[in-house]
């Protein structure tokens, strides 16, 4: 459930995993990526070893600055010995984290029914 | 037969809040789609752009409210063409660490240049690195 100006939406799954998805279509603005970035956050920093699943299906575009806050995010969860899963990412943006090489440092699944196996 | 529409130029100023980039990628969507671009040609020239304006604000002009960056585009059936300036003092692109390196990979910065140099076809920085230049060509089909 997303609340008033939210730039993102949570929901709990019964398995207990954090499933995020974005309300922005595009996340490249530097205040939306820090807003997007301090809400991951509190839901990251609620938790006490927080399972993640952010949903880039309705994610058309992001820039390098969004790129450094997902780091920022799989940091803040590893730090809680958590685990981070990525899906639904669009070709053209799957494009840029092989460029960066960060499809290594992530773990990435096409669909979120593949992310959450094994969660 | 559809008639080649003509050359696009435009050309605006950004200050740190970078008002007024999202209306002037707007007006260079409508002109790439006219001149023929494909999506993902959109998002690679929307992305160097958004790459080199944010480094211009950020880097160049380290959010000086005082200073603007200016970017200029041109648009024809064959290739776009890009220039941004900030009113830094420049820098060597060649001092910015790899982020790919192991050591580097988490670091948060520097990607941008990279993601810049991948997807344009041509990228120079004109002495003293307060200016970029790129072109993205389109590939010709036979």
């Amino acid at each position: 459930m997303s609340a008033g100006n939210a730039r993102i939406n949570i929901r709990h799954r019964d398995t207990g995993v954090l499933q995020i998805g974005f309300a922005e279509k595009r996340i490249s603005d530097a205040l939306v990526i820090q807003q997007i970035g301090e809400e991951i956050g509190k839901a990251v920093d609620a938790e006490t070893k927080p399972r993640v699943l952010l949903s880039f299906r309705n994610v058309d575009f992001l820039s390098s600055a969004a790129l450094s806050m997902l780091i920022g995010v799989n940091t803040r969860v590893k730090s809680k010995g958590g685990r981070l899963r990525l899906a639904e990412i669009k070709p053209d943006i799957y494009q840029m984290f092989k460029i960066t090489k960060l499809h290594s440092l992530f773990d990435i699944h096409e669909t979120v029914e593949d992310a959450l196996k094994g969660f | 037969m559809t008639e080649t529409p003509p050359p696009f130029q435009s050309s605006a100023s950004f200050g740190p809040d970078a008002g007024g980039l999202a209306e002037f990628e707007a007006a260079l969507d409508r002109a790439l789609a006219e001149h023929g671009y494909s999506e993902s040609e959109l998002f690679a020239i929307r992305l160097a752009i958004e790459e080199g304006v944010a480094n211009g604000i950020n880097h160049g002009n380290r959010r000086d409210p005082g200073k603007r960056v200016e970017l200029t585009c041109k648009v024809d059936e064959h290739e776009v063409f890009v220039a941004i300036e900030d009113e830094g003092e420049g820098f060597d692109p060649n001092s910015v660490p790899d982020p790919t390196a192991d050591a580097n990979i988490e670091i948060p910065s520097g990607r941008g240049l990279m993601l810049m140099g991948a997807y344009m076809s041509d990228v120079r920085y004109v002495p003293p690195g307060n200016r970029v230049e790129m072109i993205y060509r389109r590939s010709v089909s036979e």
